[in-house]
């Protein structure tokens, strides 16, 4: 029979509505504005620190919704953002230790059933929900050097070890590569042997050239990525650390392209706190002080081979040995603290590699001083021919200090004068704790009352644009037109469905400029099925045959128009950034809903309420 | 209801001449704006720093100027942003100190000198070469959609149809980015997803009407190519006229009710929306006339077997 479906075909129309109204209506629930309250090691939030916080508030006639402790963290819900936020200070004076972490947050409201299922709202994006959006590049170049770097210490230890004699190893001007450069012939061949077998992962390559015995090392295609590959990992895992000391509710850390990561940090309002803790583009190293040489005449031009002059955090200059112990990679804690006679310290540990080369170091040097130089990168104006900026390099000596012992893993720097000079001390020696420098390259901070205004101006965009195109569609197609209706507002529903299930998916302003676009844009495919049936009318078909053919002969001008703004859907997602994507995305995804409940969806409404059944005259 | 009852067939392709040398001086004269006034590119791509404030009380500019010009930040541009409260403040890309926490400093030097409460709305930082890049990409992906869109339509309509509406897309984009252009508005990303969804929004509507006509040459098969477009044209303008109707109210919603943020891409696509709907009709069906569509290229080929009389 012409328009009917098998039951099994509506059954399962009204499925997957349900299902996209089942995981679109956690949405319903407005989140309620929060601060969650967490403690960073010494300090233990427990029920003591509710009772605080509550008592707190109450004083300050600040109304709280809810409070409720929860993993070893509070979660304190309130009615509105400006009493967030004046909570959230309120807290940090009634805590008044710096050790609490307190975040704003945005707490869930729908009922435990729909969680059960795993239906949870939208994920909100920064410009809805306020927060702090960096855009972080790590410095290749300066990873690689570092690595060269290393490479020749590699190089020269091992030679050594072995017996090996060399003249020179360095590294070649402008280049990635190192000369090795050997005493003799006999030294050459088992050297080149040596070295191929300790460094697989490097091309060495005979210069037959020359009249010396020198061999060039270049590193292969697979170490080079390993190399930035790593800078990027290690970047990111440290970066995660600073965030948590951040205390953020959810932060988003993920790599962007070959070497830059992205921090996204919601709830967070100072931005310039967060960037001080991120952005410290800081590496360091300990290196031996060079006391044989006499400081002013290094500094009259006469610094002595091994050693390298640089100046220190009080103003005067020290000579260290050119020789790096170890840098701040093999750091992987640095705490300040006070020692047995109540004196400033920082305690130091470093990972099993840092603490082999530390003691070896150390081994010969008591009694000696040990520097820790501090360097930091400042971008510059110039870029290389990548279009990358370049960093210039300041360095600093942060602390000598007397090497009393053989160090190890565990050591810890005292005679420090004041406390917080060791506090300072011990965030430098953390900040150092990365391979690669990185800087902030892109930001924006959205405040937490702008969010919610931008919430609010894309509800009613979306509720006014919806309003007007269904008025329009029922005054000009009436019956017919509250089908597409109908359909329109399934679409509407299925595509917040998608995007709560959806787990990477986040709602943002310009996301929500796509749902209203998609909805102006979705009801054309029931414009072009309708305008049709008309047609197919005025040509004298019987009202049946008019909806079947109306509906087959629009089909593939709806898939060729669908499909082509997919195509532009997909590349805007695949090239843009930002928000560029939150757009792709919901038009996408909007494009994929308006096809089904357009085609599929009306033509269900439209076959259950007219089909197969003798109809003189249809109302479209 | 229905907007136009139209009887008789609408002559439109023998407007076509003067619908091209419109949209010719148009295309010309949007090519000359953007080549010669530029584009006002907005932080996005030009780096440098943007901080949104909000005060208690109306503010008063001049005295926000004073403060700036006392300070390192003489070169900031204080503007009203949506309401007399708010205000946005725009800096120049630097490279003396750190210039990602201009931002905050700006905030706390805006905070000393007009003993006000100011709240932070927003800040915007984008170093320079990320700006570029974010252009570039931008342009690239722009193209790589045409050539893919090109591609498609090819494949599934005709070459002439296809360069048709490329041509369409392409007349649609630069006209929008001309009125950009010639009227000094602000381009940032928002936009660009903007010119990228007329690209999209145009090219449903060309196809619309391409199908329209490709089915009108299979199944009229009198008349000249001229006449079948015509045909096919008065039928879909009534769809034409619906559609850009429902999308130019919703767009309509967000450029009123949507807020400061997404103006720009409200107002782009409302450009493209009418010059899609216009080009749709005029310079997709005229330049495929113009290449010489006909009868032949639409209808499926008869294969016939050469040499088959030859056999036994």
């Amino acid at each position: 029979m012409l328009n009917k479906y098998p039951l099994w075909k509506y059954l399962l129309v009204l499925f997957v509505i349900m299902i996209g109204l089942l995981y679109a209506s956690p949405n319903l629930y407005r989140a309620d504005p929060a601060v969650q309250i967490s403690g960073e090691k010494k300090a233990v939030v427990d029920l003591n620190t509710l009772d605080t916080i509550k008592k707190h508030l109450t004083d300050q006639n600040i109304p709280i919704k809810s409070i409720s402790l929860e993993d070893d963290k509070i979660l304190a819900r309130f009615d509105s953002v400006d009493t967030q936020i004046k909570a959230k200070d309120a807290i940090e004076v009634a805590l008044g230790d710096e050790s609490y972490i307190t975040a704003l947050n945005l707490a869930p409201t729908h009922p435990e059933w729909l969680r059960s299922l795993g239906a949870n709202p939208m994920k909100l994006g920064l410009d809805l929900r306020g927060g702090v959006h960096f855009l972080m590049e790590v410095d290749m170049k300066e990873a690689m050097d570092k690595a060269t770097k290393q490479l020749i210490d590699d190089f020269k230890s091992d030679l050594r070890e072995s017996k090996i004699r060399y003249r020179t190893i360095k590294r070649r001007q402008g280049t990635d590569m190192i000369d090795v450069v050997f005493r003799e012939e006999k030294y050459f061949e088992k050297g080149k042997r040596l070295l191929e077998k300790r460094f697989p992962d490097i091309q060495f390559i005979e210069n037959d050239k020359t009249e010396a015995f020198d061999l060039r090392a270049t590193l292969t295609e697979q170490r080079y990525n390993d190399i930035q590959e790593y800078a990027v990992m290690q970047n990111i895992t440290i970066m995660r650390n600073r965030v948590n000391q951040l205390g953020v509710a959810e932060p988003q850390i993920q790599r962007q392209g070959a070497n830059r990561i992205v921090v996204e940090l919601p709830g967070v309002q100072d931005s310039a706190q967060a960037k001080k803790i991120l952005s410290a583009t800081a590496t360091l190293e300990f290196r031996i002080v060079d006391t044989k040489h006499d400081v002013r005449d290094a500094l009259n031009g006469a610094v002595p081979p091994g050693s390298e002059l640089f100046p220190t955090n009080d103003g005067t200059y020290s000579l260290l040995k050119k020789r790096i112990i170890l840098d701040g990679s093999h750091i992987t804690d640095a705490q300040s603290g006070f020692d047995e006679n109540g004196m400033p310290q920082v305690s130091i540990k470093l990972d099993s590699k840092g603490g082999t080369k530390m003691s070896q170091a150390t081994k010969d040097n008591v009694g000696n001083l040990m520097a820790t130089l501090f360097i930091e990168y400042k971008p510059t104006k110039e870029v290389d021919e990548k279009g990358l900026t370049i960093y210039r390099k300041e360095q600093e000596v942060i602390n000598q200090a007397r090497i009393n012992q053989r160090l190890n893993r565990s050591f810890r720097i005292t005679g420090i004068d004041s406390q917080v000079e060791a506090d300072n001390l011990a965030m430098l020696l953390r900040a150092g704790a990365l391979v690669a420098p990185i800087r902030i390259v892109q930001e924006s901070t959205i405040g937490p009352s702008l969010g919610q205004e931008n919430i609010e101006r894309g509800i009613n965009a979306v509720v006014l644009g919806f309003a007007l195109v269904l008025a329009f569609m029922v005054v000009y197609y009436r019956g017919f037109g509250l089908v597409a209706n109908a359909a329109l507002g399934a679409n509407l529903v299925m595509i917040i469905g998608i995007m709560s299930m959806i787990p990477g998916a986040t709602l943002t302003l310009p996301g929500i400029a796509g749902i209203v676009l998609t909805v102006g844009m979705a009801v054309d495919a029931n414009v072009l099925i309708f305008e049709r049936i008309r047609e197919e009318l005025r040509e004298g078909r019987s009202p049946q045959s008019a909806i079947h053919h109306g509906y087959d002969s629009a089909f593939s001008t709806i898939a060729d128009a669908n499909i082509t703004t997919f195509i532009a859907a997909v590349i805007l997602f695949a090239i843009g950034s930002g928000p560029v994507k939150g757009f792709a995305v919901t038009l996408s995804i909007g494009i994929a809903t308006s096809m089904f409940t357009a085609i599929v969806g009306t033509r269900s409404i439209v076959n259950f309420m007219w089909g197969g059944k003798p109809v003189q005259k249809l109302s479209i | 209801m229905r907007f136009l009852k139209l009887k008789e067939t609408v002559p439109f392709m023998s407007w076509r001449y003067i619908a091209m040398g419109i949209s010719t001086l148009v295309v010309l004269a949007s090519l000359t704006s953007i080549f010669t006034k530029g584009m006002n590119w907005g932080l996005d791509f030009t780096g440098g720093t943007k901080v949104e404030v909000g005060f208690d009380e109306p503010v008063d500019l001049d005295k926000l100027r004073k403060v700036f010009e006392a300070t390192q930040f003489s070169d900031a541009v204080p503007q009203l942003f949506g309401s007399s409260k708010e205000v946005v403040i725009r800096l120049a890309p630097r490279d003396n100190i750190k210039s990602e926490e201009l931002g905050n400093q700006l905030i706390q030097v805006i905070k000393e000198g007009m003993q006000q409460n100011v709240e932070m709305r927003r800040i915007e930082f984008v170093g320079p070469s990320v700006g570029e890049e974010l252009r570039d990409n931008g342009i690239l992906a722009m193209l790589v959609a045409l050539m893919c869109i090109l591609m498609y339509v090819s494949m599934r309509f005709e070459w002439r149809f296809a360069l048709g509406s490329v041509g369409a897309l392409a007349h649609d984009v630069i006209i929008t980015v001309g009125m950009f252009s010639f009227l000094g508005l602000e381009v940032d990303l928002t936009v660009l997803a903007a010119v990228l969804a007329v690209i999209g929004y145009s090219l449903n509507d060309t196809i619309v009407v391409s199908d329209r006509i490709r089915e009108n040459f299979r199944k009229i098969r009198k008349g000249e190519s001229q006449e079948i477009i015509d045909i096919s044209l008065t039928q879909t303008l009534n769809r034409t006229m619906i559609t850009s109707l429902t999308t130019i109210l919703v767009l309509m919603a967000l450029f009123f009710v949507g807020g400061e943020l997404i103006h720009g891409f409200a107002t782009a696509l409302l450009f493209g929306v009418f010059i899609g709907t216009y080009s749709s009709i005029y310079i997709a069906s005229s330049m495929a006339l113009m290449l010489g569509i006909s009868k032949e290229d639409l209808i499926p080929e008869v294969v016939e077997k050469e040499g088959a009389d030859l056999e036994p």
